[in-house]
């Protein structure tokens, strides 16, 4: 099963491009950019050299012995890439993209603070400008990534309006875009926003999808029944994904936080620039989402979930602020690893899912998170 | 008396009605009516922040209508176009929202963030920027329904020191490629002396955020007033109007 795009990044209903005039060229260029570049054998060359000598991959596949007993359930370990989550294998790839087409200043949004450090880091290498807009909720909750960011020369500018979360800082991003098209590469998060950006995102990160599938084949000489994987905007699921969509017997499970689940609870509705589901009134007004983890407080999610949810491939579910916390709580103290509070929803689900041998993406290592777990953790005892 | 237009933006609200009508007692020659839209990318810190205020006050798409119908009856004259977001209509309906909006008195649209190709079949005014290529600025103006917006630079809605430089290499472009679309421009202009130079370039005027402002802090005398000056810069343009409306 394919869900490849056509040119107006359609999946299903969902994607396409709802964005001012002033960038319709600019993503014009970037499409064409990304073409050639995937036809070019130096690309990718440059990128595989990249991942491997810089980023660390192949990242290890770990099975699990004690966090999920009577499960055979094994960690894909985003967590030990450079930078410590997923989110590198994008903001590499999209440099890389950024300087051949000419681009010296990267803009960039942030919830977590992990995509906006793999942007400051991505820059740093290569010498580019790096602003990153980050919401002033966001920055409070995620200091030691926003002193990170710093550290590596980027400029992290605060967004102190609205939600003051990833919404509003992807909005501001998209606003410097638009200011400085000329100059400058927007190097969006996850698989989100106008066409192209959801499938080159997409296609960054399906190098996840793909060691997993390889290496879990090694491990147990077979498929897994379900690979898990937590969706804000979903570019790690996506990623993951992507190395199972064919394979039809296994199940793609996303897990959305309770109170931000765009696929559970949203509607078709336009935000960022693309269509897809969206936590939004009746009017399309967009409503707040609500999640302890940054980096799943996000009304809307990648196009290609929402055709992946309305054709049954993948599956959708939610997990609660409380049910996460335990579930990082667990992880810690069973396999010695501490998880960021994102994949800590895929993990909470994992153990409880009607199967025996699952995959799941732990997108990312819980360094950032750690006053805001242990503050809630505490307020719980 | 020259044959400049002057359009003047006003964010949806319990008084628009009544501002409109200052508005075009002053000397505006067309209204764009902002339907607020929780995040709108094309806009600047104050209509921005208007838009936050409308919505808060309760301006959702049915309200709204029925301000442009209040509108409507004011001024039964003047071109009134809606200017809004796809999410609204993705949300409301695109037919129901034309047709209720036509109903009310809408003569136009113009959405901001729906680029030419799409949804050719709802007619509007097309926006074209310094980005646009030749081709997309043939395509907007072969669409465009009676003028076309020229983005006067690359960036979001609101004041500016200085007109946009980028403003005279695209109104070039757009007048050779459709000579007889007329041009207006917005994005950036807020004085007499900025709508005086940009109306030498181009066919009309479009005043947005500082118009915004002026209505929420000084109400319809303040606007009346602000349009008068802009009306007078535009009277004192030298030159016969470039394009034939």
């Amino acid at each position: 099963m394919s869900t490849t795009t056509d040119t107006a990044g359609l999946y299903g209903a969902y994607g396409g491009r709802y964005v001012p005039e002033t960038l319709i060229p600019a993503l014009d260029e970037l499409g064409a950019g990304w073409r050639e570049a995937r036809a070019d054998d130096s690309f990718r060359a440059e990128l595989d050299a990249l991942l491997t000598s810089y980023a660390g991959r192949p990242t290890p596949l770990t099975p699990s012995t004690r966090f999920a007993p009577g499960k055979r359930l094994y960690l894909k370990r985003e967590d030990l890439l450079h930078t410590g989550a997923h989110k590198l294998n994008n903001a590499l790839g999209q440099a890389v993209l950024a300087r051949r087409l000419g681009k010296h200043r990267i803009v960039a949004e942030t919830g977590a603070g992990q995509h906006g450090v793999a942007a400051a880091t991505v820059c740093a290498k290569f010498g580019l400008e790096c602003v990153v807009y980050m919401g002033e909720e966001d920055i409070r909750r995620q200091q030691p990534n926003v002193e990170r960011m710093g550290l590596l020369g980027a400029e992290v500018r605060p967004v102190d309006f609205g939600t003051k979360t990833l919404k509003e800082a992807t909005s501001e991003a998209i606003r410097d875009w638009i200011t400085n098209v000329e100059t400058t590469h927007y190097l969006i998060g996850s698989c989100v926003g106008p066409a192209p950006y959801p499938e080159i995102v997409r296609e960054l990160q399906a190098v996840i999808g793909r060691e997993a599938r390889e290496q879990i084949l090694a491990a147990e000489g077979r498929l897994p029944e379900a690979v898990v994987a937590c969706v804000g905007g979903g570019s790690n699921a996506i990623g993951m994904f992507a190395g199972f969509l064919d394979d039809e017997e296994v199940r793609l499970v996303g897990v959305e936080a309770a109170g931000a689940a765009s696929l559970g609870t949203g509607r078709q509705g336009v935000l960022h620039g693309a269509r897809s589901s969206i936590l939004a009134d009746e009017d399309g007004q967009i409503a707040d989402a609500h999640s302890i983890s940054a980096g799943l407080d996000y009304p809307g999610v990648g196009p290609e979930h929402a055709y992946l949810r309305d054709t049954g491939r993948a599956e959708y579910i939610p997990c609660t602020d409380d049910e996460a916390l335990a579930a990082f709580q667990r992880l810690c103290e069973t396999e010695g690893i501490i998880p960021a509070l994102e994949p800590s929803h895929a993990l909470a689900r994992a153990a409880e899912l009607d199967a025996e041998l699952v995959v799941v993406c732990l997108s990312g290592r819980g360094d950032k998170d750690l006053a805001e777990a242990i503050a809630h953790l505490r307020r719980e005892r | 008396m020259s044959e400049k237009k002057l359009v003047v933006y006003l964010m949806a609200g319990a008084e628009t009605p009544e501002l409109a009508a200052a508005a075009v007692a002053g000397g505006a020659d067309l209204l764009e009516l902002g339907f607020p839209f929780s995040d709108p990318l094309a806009e600047g810190p104050i209509i921005r922040r208007a838009s936050e205020r409308a919505l808060a006050a309760g301006m959702r798409t049915r309200p709204c209508l029925e301000m442009l119908a209040r509108t409507r009856e004011l001024l039964p004259e003047t071109p009134l176009v809606p200017m809004t977001y796809a999410a609204i209509l993705e949300a409301y309906g695109y037919d129901r929202f034309v047709a209720e909006a036509r109903t009310a008195g809408a003569t136009s649209f113009i959405l901001v963030d729906i680029p030419a190709e799409q949804h050719p079949e709802l007619r509007r005014v097309q926006l074209i920027a310094p980005t646009s290529t030749d081709e997309r600025i043939r395509l907007a103006a072969e669409r465009t329904d009676g003028w076309l917006y020229v983005v006067s630079l690359t960036g979001t809605t609101g004041a500016r020191d200085e007109v946009s430089s980028q403003l005279g290499g695209l109104a070039n472009r757009a007048r050779s490629l459709a000579p007889h679309v007329p041009l207006y421009a917005g994005f950036g202009i807020s004085t007499p002396e900025h709508a005086q130079r940009v109306a030498e370039l181009v066919d009309g005027v479009v005043v947005g955020s500082r118009a915004v402002q002026v209505a929420e802090t000084g109400g319809p005398d303040a606007l009346r007033e602000y349009v008068a000056t802009l009306r007078d810069a535009l009277d004192a343009t030298t030159g016969a109007p470039i394009a034939a409306a």
